[in-house]
């Protein structure tokens, strides 16, 4: 009897530890992100419509989903489903067979990798620029008037990563005004770094103004003149993978309108 | 497609080990066939892991400084969440298995969320408890000047979040699964209940605690999400070796693959000592 319930006892333990086993596999590959909507190709020729997927910079979420509405509105039928990441992650995705129709980057680095690739279906064009700004807690407790200040030690500064175009400008701007800055941590894209800030948990971040903007009250923003050495130009292309590349025309001629750029320069971005 | 199968089924018919006490009986196509498949699928990324690393590059590659610090990190920070987990977990686990409480089944629903909350809301959720302005971090700064995220003990909390369940569950079952009679013959021979369940239930649970506790660490090595998230991403500080791996596949995908092969490694030298010493009948 003993016996047997031991076993029995083995038996379950290792049952539990498979079944948590497979549970383990599960979660562990959960956590990246990286959504795709494969693009329903039902495209005519004359008419535009199905699913235009754009692959987008973080920084341009607000205004590209403004824009997305208008598209939708302009072109019935037609639905834009957006992907806004890190610029590097989105161009990693690409070249390795993501299927989007349009990316829009936040660095000519970024795009590069997709042009490299071959994975572009005509040449990027520059379509906003966009400065950096700090953003600091509301009422900025942390007396922040200049990127200096920021390396006062007992400020808990959060940047983006240097892979990511927001991380790269900010050591342009920090090298210059040679400045040496320890962050406290290095963010995956430019939207995480702002999160830190709003949440409080940072005191200050270097992103773009465009982010501040967006942001609202919930932080507070301050600009400082060595933004003006790193000034990030955003290009745009159509990609040689996509399913819609009439729609995808479409909306790149949308975003470098008149009506696209109005858009895009009440969200605080500079004219190309 | 046809060639998928190729490697599964090389592989098949040796994962059965020693005990092949039913391999006379053929098995039914319909079911071989999709598990041969299964195994296949499983097995086919870590091959494709193989074949691509950078074989060459690679002693450089892991022995740069970066790669040992974040390996390091990883290893003790992994360690010290299966430490928090095992010394707050296992108690938790016997209250579940051993006592009747009112609403016992919503807590141990409570205790698998973890399990299946997507990290990075595990990440948000702990800034919200424990980060400078959260619920009761608020409290750690202004009384005691203790700040967790972007610290190295936030990235030891932010595992031990995601890893604690596993140990939980795993020593609850064993504790079920384990004769209470034996306990109660200690406390009806004048043990207290906390000297039966520390000279006769521990030792008895002893194989399902390690297993737990060996899947708990596996768990902590891997954590992405809520690391990320609630403690941020330094060198040396808090960039975990799957951090490491994420940035580094944007700009440098050698780097990644070696880093990634670091991993697999040790996750298999893991499972293989769990298997081994924990999972076969001896």
């Amino acid at each position: 009897m003993t016996n047997r319930s031991v076993r029995r006892t083995r038996r379950t333990l290792r049952l539990a530890g498979a079944g948590t086993a497979a549970l383990l596999a599960l979660t562990a590959c959960s956590s990246s992100g990286g959504s795709s909507t494969a693009a329903s190709d039902k495209s005519s020729s004359t008419k535009l419509s199905g699913t235009l997927t754009v692959f987008a910079a973080a920084s341009l979420k607000e205004s590209f989903t403004a824009l997305g509405r208008q598209f939708e509105k302009q072109h019935p039928g037609t639905r834009v489903s957006f992907n806004f990441a890190g610029s590097d992650a989105l161009a990693a995705s690409i070249t390795s067979g993501a299927p989007a129709d349009v990316f829009a980057a936040a660095s000519p680095k970024t795009m590069a990798v997709v042009t490299n690739g071959k994975d572009a279906a005509g040449s990027p064009v520059t379509f906003v620029r966009n400065r950096l700004e700090i953003a600091t807690m509301p009422g900025n407790p942390g007396h922040v008037s200049s990127l200096k200040d920021l390396t006062r030690p007992g400020l808990k500064v959060v940047l983006c990563d240097r892979s990511v175009p927001c991380g790269a400008a900010a050591q342009k701007a920090l090298a210059a005004g040679g400045l040496k800055l320890t962050p406290v941590s290095y963010e995956q894209d430019v939207k995480a770094a702002l999160n830190k800030v709003e949440l409080r948990e940072a005191d200050a971040a270097v992103v773009y103004t465009t982010d501040v903007k967006a942001a609202g009250g919930k932080v507070e923003g301050v600009e400082f003149p060595e933004s003006a050495d790193a000034i990030n130009d955003y290009p745009i292309a159509p990609l040689k993978n996509g399913q819609n590349a009439a729609a995808a025309k479409a909306f790149i001629g949308l975003v470098r309108s008149a009506q696209g750029q109005k858009v895009l320069g009440e969200a605080g971005f500079l004219e190309p | 497609m046809t060639s998928l199968g190729k490697p599964g089924a090389a592989a098949g018919p040796r994962t059965g080990g020693p005990r092949r006490r039913r391999a006379s009986a053929r098995a039914p196509l319909p079911l071989l066939l999709p598990g041969v498949l299964a195994l296949a699928f499983l097995l086919l990324p870590l091959v494709a892991l193989l074949v691509r690393a950078p074989w060459r590059g690679l002693p450089t590659q892991l022995t740069s400084p970066e790669v040992w610090q974040a390996l390091q990190l990883s290893l003790i920070s992994a360690t010290a969440a299966t430490a928090v987990s095992l010394v707050l977990g296992v108690p938790l686990a016997w209250l579940l298995a051993r006592t009747d409480f009112p609403g016992r089944r919503l807590v141990r629903a409570l205790v698998t969320l973890p399990l299946v909350l997507p990290p990075v809301v595990g990440g948000v959720a702990l800034l919200l408890a424990l980060g400078r302005n959260g619920v009761v971090g608020q409290w750690l700064d202004s009384w005691f000047g203790i700040t967790l995220p972007f610290t190295t003990a936030g990235v030891v909390v932010a595992e031990a979040f995601v890893a604690m369940p596993f140990l939980v569950i795993s020593v609850e079952g064993t504790l079920r699964a384990a004769d209470p009679r034996y306990e109660e013959a200690a406390t009806t021979l004048g043990a207290s209940r906390f000297t039966a369940f520390r000279r006769v239930t521990l030792p008895l649970i002893a194989p399902g605690i390690a297993a737990g506790a060996v899947l708990a660490w596996a768990r902590a090595l891997g954590e992405f999400g809520a690391t990320i998230t609630f403690a941020g991403n330094f060198p040396g500080r808090t960039q975990t070796m799957p951090l490491a791996v994420y940035l580094a596949l944007q700009n440098d995908p050698e780097a990644a693959i070696s880093l990634s092969l670091v991993l697999l490694t040790v996750s298999i030298a893991v499972l293989a000592g769990l298997r081994d010493r924990w999972m076969t009948p001896s």
